[in-house]
């Protein structure tokens, strides 16, 4: 049931830069997903999956999907600070901040918002893989037992066998007593059992 | 005392559980998700011989989709940027979609059985220009190639890589290219169009690498218009701007010859301004009047001749090309409640290949467009079929005479959504199946035990699954006690009203408004929002609920108003109204009449309101109420609030006693140069409050200051309102604003330094929730504002109390000023935010969840004890008690606690909650282009038995313990008989 939050090391892989000068008025930013095989395998094998990943750079500017290698790009980037987020379903990704720098072009500067961990180069893993669903426990008897009504089962028993235990451990004598005046009141009320309703 | 302690121990860790916790079992129980793709801009078939038969079509939305040709189904789909409008698609080489995207810059190919992108390639050029794609099968070094037109270059793309294999600039600033055209089987490719709207030039490049073999252009005395229609690989027709004279242009083998037409030569009555149509049928071209649409052949060296003139509302399809030189067509023409598709062939007009006529249902409206594939019958004869798009934005495929099936898309774009009761269950009028008799209910109580212990087939699960998913119980067509069952009628962009039931999700009725349908008076009806008009429960239970639909004739605010009432019960518009004023605001009033019709105030642009119904009755009670309406309004482009009352009746030259003046009472003015509105948020006016007492630790109370006109309001430095990175943190800030809309008074004002928009923001009771993003962090935040009434702080006294003196029984009132006290506290959240709301249930009892729709279109809850100010690192142990949770710089995401659970809302837009009877359950609707509705508990249902209670568990329990007092009374006689013989 818990997620398990797990860092993964980066890989660090000969790619090519990060951001590029593309023709035109803006930058190239280039960057890879990268989506460790056997992270979220347990539970639900989601159809296609790279191909429904989404990269949104500044929250819906621009959308952009990725290649069967898990690289993306986005054309025509003015230079300022961005983000980068990714999109998949069964996955947690953190945020990216990426400067892109007008003075010197090519300079790669990209940070994970979420731990402040700076990247190398912008290859995005997830931080960690999204359980939806509860797990369903397999049947035990404990989960029966703490049931409510496992709970009353639990009760009856213990009324059933020990009370006739302590009413044994009873004064004989204050026991007859105890059968007398049942005998005179007949069947006890709710009254008089409440704090102070024994007064009348 | 030890039950109770038991109890309230239970409760609470029932409530630290985690929130949701949705087995995967359970998916579409209480759920439903729906997927639309949007009106279909552009559709292309793949139907070959091997492999399953799918058409490709993009839409409005930016979508791109593959449907499957058989059923509708969607394969995939992917939802481009908002920026990101399609131009042009194509499949290339049987196995890729290629999309042309964003005015002609990204080229994108996608595989066609699992819609994985294949490549990206951009292409920029010199000028923004048309976008024109035009798939080849031309080979340039043994790569297939597309040639592209866009941005003022002529690129050839390989189909395989998406590398630019050559290209071609076009950057004569004038020019205007219509046409790229390759004549069949040639390698030459020919660009056409305008300069200086008055000369017509052609280019002739080689295909192979976009070489210039000839350039050629002829100056015309008047000008050209807008678009061409090609009528043969190397001649096309154009239209002069005034809409009169037609030209025939060849340009066969670089050479230009042309022919001016007169329109009126070929129509005897003067046709008024026409349009050429976009068509590519050779030898006919289509323009289009006022009155009629006219289809003209070309007979030999620019002769013209009328074919058919049709007044019909008509609709033509691109070429087909049906064999070896052959090409066909399709028209659509509607005829009374039937619409006639005729398929042509391109060189005989009087010959039909197909003549059908379909039944078509009214409320689709007219067919916008067609698009037409062909098969080969059995018999070797061609056979048509046709995907037509209505005016409601529904998506239907025609074949041999029969719709094949149909998509309700409009639900792509829901304006508005409101919910209506059902009927109540009396005898005779249930819609029910006959319910299940005991023995089969208690078998299915029996296989959800053999569940439970684990002891199914798996045979047994799925029928326990059926069993669960097909309850009969949740769709049903009346009233439920839990107020589960309702409908939600949506308003579509289209004009068009739908019906949902919110147990299955599917429409029960829908409506093509009138009011909302183009006409001579109102030429662009648009749809504003949909207000309850009727809710009948006490006085007029025989009449049905029914809805108001508000809309007006055009996008600017002055445009006059239309109205529409509709019963959400049938969907009949018993009435539709032109109003004679403009709506910019509609005000639900808390009055109803003795019908139970809601007044309704609108105010024009004029800030004069008009009351509805118009009924002597409705001025009666308005009458009474006349000096406690209030209103404001919020002008975004001038940062202007404005607060009004109401004055007279109208001044005005026609006695309308329906009318009134307003007055101004405030306006708060903000400095245009530093602040620009962004956001506005106000309660939801529906929403119940229980206790506005808040029982801090230490027995103490705080007094929420509750008050249902409290307006928030968002602004940002002007220079921070574009895009996220395009202002430093210096230069940017976020005002937020806590006013009064009655006295105009400011309450609270907050700045966030280094801050800037989108701000999404939720207020509900006392308490405002806001998400926007930190420049300085370079991280979204989300902060929250909980403001307390001091006034009623110093109750706390018993003797008080005891004596009478306290102000508690004052009513809360925007005239006495209140001091109020402000607490607030920021965290920060890891995502986008497309939309933000809150659960409401029906009493307020419930602890409210916030609702959050991510940017990956997920609906996220989240505890309001994560957004509450008085978090702090470490709680002292009364605080623990209280429930504070110790404080964290950022806001948990618990992937347990995403309502849609592993599904998506795509194109997220917004979330909207409504309150079962059941006071634990709030119902969510979120749409975009998906529809998704579920049951959500906040605090779980303490109040109901969960779905997946055992009666079969109880059933044995009980029976077990009956058994066990017989067996034990038996024993216990014979030991008492055995005891008397001793």
């Amino acid at each position: 049931m818990a997620p398990i939050a797990r860092l993964l090391l980066l890989a660090l892989l000969p790619t090519a830069l990060t951001i590029s000068s593309g023709s035109g008025d803006g930058y190239t930013i280039n960057g890879r997903v990268k989506i460790p095989q056997g992270l979220g395998t347990k539970g639900f094998a989601l159809p296609g999956k790279t191909s429904n990943v989404k990269v949104i750079l500044n929250g819906g500017q621009i959308v952009t999907y990725l290649r069967p290698d898990g690289y993306f790009s986005f054309q025509n980037i003015p230079a300022g600070t961005h983000l980068i987020e990714v999109a998949a379903i069964g996955y947690f990704f953190s945020p990216v901040r990426v400067d892109v720098s007008a003075r010197n072009p090519g300079k790669v500067q990209a940070a994970l918002t979420e731990n402040r961990r700076g990247l190398s180069e912008l290859v995005l893993e997830p931080l960690r893989d999204e359980q939806y669903y509860e797990i369903r426990e397999p049947f035990s008897i404990m989960s029966v037992v703490k049931s409510p009504m496992g709970l009353m089962v639990g009760f009856m028993l213990v009324v059933v066998f020990l009370m006739p235990k302590l009413v044994e451990n009873m004064d004989p004598e204050e026991m007859r007593r105890a059968q007398e005046e049942m005998r005179n009141q007949g069947v006890p009320s709710l009254a008089s059992l409440l704090p102070g309703g024994g007064r009348n | 005392m030890a039950i109770m302690s038991f109890i309230f121990a239970f409760f609470f860790f029932s409530s630290l559980q985690p929130i949701l916790s949705l087995y995967e079992d359970q998916v579409g129980l209480m759920d439903w998700h729906q997927q639309y793709i949007g009106k279909v801009k552009q559709a292309v078939f793949h139907t070959h011989k091997t492999g399953r038969k799918r058409v490709v079509a993009s839409t409005e939305q930016n979508i791109i989709a593959t449907l499957d040709l058989r059923s509708g189904e969607i394969f995939w789909r992917h939802v481009l940027g908002p920026n990101d409008v399609v131009d042009g698609i194509d499949i290339a080489l049987g196995k890729y979609v290629i999309t042309l995207s964003s005015g002609g810059s990204i080229l994108r190919a996608w595989n066609l059985p699992d819609g994985q992108m294949v490549w990206e390639s951009s292409l920029h050029g010199p000028k923004h220009s048309k976008s024109l794609l035009l798939t080849t099968n031309l080979i340039i070094e043994k790569d297939n190639s597309l040639i592209v037109f866009s941005n003022g270059r002529l690129n050839a793309v390989s189909c395989i890589d998406g590398e630019v294999l050559w290209k071609k600039d076009f950057e004569e600033e004038s020019l205007e290219v219509q046409q790229v055209i390759q004549p069949p089987g040639s390698d030459f490719i020919y660009v056409v169009g305008f300069a200086a709207s008055s000369q017509f030039e052609t280019y002739k490049i080689n295909a192979k690498n976009g070489e210039l073999l000839k350039h050629e252009s002829t100056a015309f005395s008047g000008r050209f218009s807008g678009e061409v229609s090609l009528v043969s690989s190397e001649t096309v027709a154009a239209l002069d701007s005034t809409g009169s004279i037609l030209l025939t242009i060849s340009f066969h083998n670089g050479k230009i010859s042309s022919q001016q037409t007169p329109v009126s030569n070929l129509l005897e009555d003067s046709p008024g301004l026409a349009v050429i149509i976009h068509s590519s049928v050779t030898g006919i071209f289509a323009i289009k009047t006022d009155a009629a649409t006219i289809f003209i052949r070309v007979i030999g060296e620019g002769k013209l001749e009328v074919v058919e003139k049709t007044n019909h509302e008509t609709v033509v399809s691109d070429a087909l090309s049906i064999s070896e030189g052959q090409q066909a067509f399709a028209l659509v023409q509607h005829a009374g409640s039937n619409i006639h598709l005729t398929v042509k062939p391109a060189h005989d007009w009087d010959s039909n290949l197909l003549k059908e006529s379909i039944k078509m249902d009214q409320q689709r409206g007219f067919v916008h467009k067609v698009f037409i594939n062909n098969y080969i019958r059995t018999d070797r004869s061609h056979g048509f079929r046709a995907l037509i798009v209505m005016e409601d934005h529904s998506l239907l495929l025609l074949q041999q005479g029969a719709i094949v099936w149909s998509r309700e898309d409009g639900l792509a774009s829901i304006i508005d959504v409101t919910t209506s009761e059902l009927p109540v269950e009396k005898a005779g009028v249930s819609v029910a199946k006959v319910e299940l008799n005991l023995f089969e209910w208690l078998k299915g109580h029996v296989l959800k035990l053999k569940g439970t212990l684990m002891l199914a087939t798996p045979e047994d699960i799925a029928a326990i699954q059926y069993m669960r998913l097909k309850s009969s119980e949740k769709s049903k067509m009346t009233r439920d006690h839990n107020g589960f069952r309702k409908l939600l009628i949506a308003l579509t962009r289209a004009g068009k009203l739908f019906a949902l039931h919110t147990g299955d999700g599917r429409i029960v009725w829908s409506h093509l408004l009138q009011s909302l349908h183009k006409s001579e008076s109102c030429r662009q009806p648009i749809g504003l929002n949909l207000h309850q008009w009727q809710v009948p429960h006490h006085h007029a239970l025989d009449e049905n609920p029914s809805v108001l639909v508000v809309g007006r004739c055009g996008p600017s605010s002055d445009a006059l108003g239309v109205l529409s009432l509709v019963d959400s019960y049938t969907g009949k518009e018993f009435s539709s109204l032109r109003l004679v004023h403009s709506v910019a605001q509609v005000i639900p009033l808390p009055y109803t009449d003795s019908t139970e019709q809601r007044l309704h105030l609108l105010i024009d642009a004029d800030k004069h309101a008009h009351l509805y119904p118009k009924t002597p009755e409705a001025i009666d009670i308005f009458q009474s109420e006349f000096s406690n309406v209030y209103w404001y309004s919020v002008d975004d482009d001038n940062g202007i609030i404005k607060g009004y009352a109401l004055k007279t009746k109208c001044s005005g030259n026609v006695a309308d006693e329906f009318c009134f003046d307003s007055r101004e009472l405030w306006s708060i003015v903000l400095p245009s140069e530093s602040e620009k509105i962004i956001t506005t948020a106000t309660r939801k006016l529906n929403e119940a409050v229980h206790t506005q007492a808040k029982l801090i630790a230490d027995q103490d109370v705080m007094y929420k200051y509750i008050s249902s006109n409290l307006l928030f309001v968002a602004t940002v430095a002007p220079k921070a309102s574009g895009e996220i990175g395009s202002v430093t943190p210096e230069e940017s800030w976020l005002v937020v604003y806590l006013i009064d809309t009655v006295t105009g008074r400011v309450l609270h004002r907050m700045t966030h330094h280094g801050s800037q928009g989108p701000v999404q923001a939720v207020l509900s009771e006392n308490w405002v929730v806001y998400h926007y993003f930190n420049l300085r962090a370079h991280r979204y935040e989300m902060s929250v504002i909980e403001i307390y009434d001091q006034s009623r702080a110093d109750n706390k006294d018993v003797w008080k109390l005891v004596v009478g003196n306290h102000n508690l029984t004052s009513p809360v009132s925007s005239y006495s000023r209140a001091e109020v006290i402000t607490k607030s506290q920021s965290y920060f959240f890891t995502h986008s935010l497309k939309a933000i709301a809150v659960t409401l249930t029906v009493k307020g009892i419930t602890s409210k969840q916030l609702l959050i729709g991510t940017i990956g279109d997920q609906v996220l809850a989240l505890d309001k004890r994560f957004l509450d100010p008085r978090r702090s690192v470490n709680p002292t142990q009364a605080e623990r008690e209280e429930g504070i949770i110790p404080l964290t710089d950022s806001l948990p995401i618990i992937p347990q606690s995403y309502i849609t659970h592993s599904l998506r809302v795509e194109g997220l837009q917004s979330i909207i909650t409504v309150a079962a009877k059941l006071e634990s359950t709030t119902l969510v609707f979120a749409h975009g282009l998906d529809l998704f509705f579920t049951h959500y508990a906040p605090s779980r249902t303490y109040d109901s038995l969960t779905e997946d209670f055992s009666y079969a568990l109880l059933l044995i329990t009980i029976v077990a313990l009956v058994a066990a007092i017989f067996v034990t009374w038996i024993l216990s006689q014979r030991k008492e008989l055995q005891d008397r013989w001793r």
